[in-house]
């Protein structure tokens, strides 16, 4: 990774220095047993590009860390299946089966954090900041083993920061430094997830070149992303559709 | 004994919302609340996947996959509303800038402590955002069942299931009736049409206080 950095910024007298032409080429450098950090929320926003291509690959033995775990046969449900998850840490799994039969036969490690406590976690994470005091979660399961200080007259437990070695995040528009813009709740996680990789892959709709994003609209600073590809053939699977008549 | 139906329960919630409420309804029946807000009220409603403004369901032409609610549905959104990321929407639920939160309920004991996210030995399906919002809301109601499938009382003095807050109820609308918590534990506020406040407390496992002012829920 270390030469790969240098080779990056020897040729950043191109404007296109972050960008790579396909998610395996910008998977490059991943190992088994990493921390992988994941946008999206349930399967909206997902990097569903990097998933596909990580799971062409013979990784194992990875810690994921996303909000949710994706469904039977798609998401990082597609790592599930052919087993390349040791650790999930998330919120909420409820919406898969195979998930379950791992978890049960003890073949995958599960850590459940508050949603505020993850997202603030991986924010902390990208901010430098190692631990913070939430009231969220104390006099629970999340608080034990952990310091609780009392502040002020309330009580707060203390939780640490979440860092990636990898991190993959989806938008809808980016351009070649990895300035990007989200759409609607496809937002979610993607931002603070993108701030906290020593590496961020982001995976956009559409690739622009510089000058063509509004600066006053971009939502996530390209300093935060290193790699940059343009995704293709999203599937973008609805989990629950619901309609009114 | 006659109680109330889901729609009567989410009717009577639906009471909970002041004009110019932000409002997080939890997972499941406190979503049907929303049918039950009147529209002069100028509510926002929030979800925290991220979107403030939250409207009805979408036409199955105005289907994107990109909007969906916290419950992964597809929703719509009303004019005022904003998208936002994670950290900053559970900044507006930990920062108290949420006036209100209505969730559903497994447990709830007298010290307003309640249980909704686990049950040992069953699959642990998470959290979600729930601890967030007992811990962060300004308000907290729930909307529950007074007792369970089998019969079994809900109002403890102690939840015997692993909790999700402690110490951070302030209202319980059930099928039977509308509880307080206060610093002496249950305070019954109102009972559901044909039943009487010793039927509450007889089907409530802890002590159950009577305010002066017992009411009709009105529905």
């Amino acid at each position: 990774m270390e030469n790969h950095t240098d080779k990056i910024v020897s040729s950043a007298q191109d404007s296109k220095y972050k960008v790579f032409n396909s998610a395996t080429e910008a998977l490059q450098g991943v190992a088994s047993g990493m921390t992988l950090l994941f946008g999206g929320f349930g399967l909206c926003g997902i990097p569903e590009n990097c998933i596909e291509a990580l799971s062409k690959t013979k990784l194992k033995d990875l810690t994921c860390v996303s909000n949710n775990a994706g469904v039977d046969g798609f998401g990082l449900g597609l790592l599930m299946e052919r087993q390349q998850i040791k650790k999930m840490i998330s919120s909420y799994v409820g919406e898969n089966e195979l998930f379950e039969k791992l978890f049960l036969s003890g073949q995958l490690e599960v850590e459940m954090n508050p949603q505020g406590t993850l997202a603030e976690r991986i924010r902390a994470g990208g901010a430098g900041i190692p631990a913070f005091f939430t009231p969220t979660g104390v006099g629970t399961v999340v608080a034990e083993g952990k310091e609780v200080r009392e502040i002020e007259g309330r009580k707060y437990v203390l939780e640490k920061w979440i860092r990636g070695d990898f991190a993959f995040v989806k938008a809808w528009k980016g351009d070649y430094f990895g300035n990007l813009i989200f759409r609607k709740s496809a937002r979610n996680f993607n931002p603070l997830v993108a701030t906290a990789g020593k590496i961020t892959v982001a995976e956009v709709e559409q690739l622009v070149p510089l000058g063509e994003l509004d600066p006053d609209e971009v939502h996530t600073p390209g300093v935060f992303v290193q790699r940059i590809f343009q995704g293709k053939n999203y599937q973008k699977r609805i989990e629950n559709l619901t309609t009114r008549t | 004994m006659k109680i109330l139906t889901r729609d009567q329960i989410c009717a009577r919630a639906a009471q909970e919302i002041k004009a110019g409420f932000v409002v997080n309804l939890g997972i499941g029946i406190p979503t049907l609340v929303a049918n039950h807000i009147p529209s002069h009220l100028n509510i926002m409603l929030h979800s925290e996947n991220g979107v403030m403004g939250v409207g009805p369901f979408p036409l199955e032409e105005e289907v994107d996959p990109d909007l969906i609610n916290a419950g992964k549905q597809t929703i719509s959104t009303l004019p005022g509303a904003s998208f936002f990321n994670s950290s900053d929407s559970f900044a507006m639920i930990r920062g108290g800038h949420i006036d209100l939160t209505i969730l559903g309920s497994m447990q709830v004991d007298e010290t307003g402590s309640l249980a909704n996210w686990m049950v040992p030995g069953k699959l642990v399906k998470g959290m979600g955002g729930a601890m967030d919002l007992v811990s962060g809301a300004k308000r907290v109601v729930l909307t529950m069942q007074h007792l369970d499938k089998n019969g079994s009382k809900k109002l403890l003095r102690k939840c015997t299931l692993p909790l999700t807050g402690s110490h951070c109820v302030h209202r319980i609308i059930t099928d039977m009736a509308v509880i307080d918590i206060t610093q002496k534990g249950f305070l019954l506020k109102e009972v559901a049409p044909g039943l009487t406040p010793e039927i509450i407390a007889n089907n409530t496992e802890a002590p159950l206080q009577f305010d002066p002012d017992i009411t009709e829920m009105k529905l």
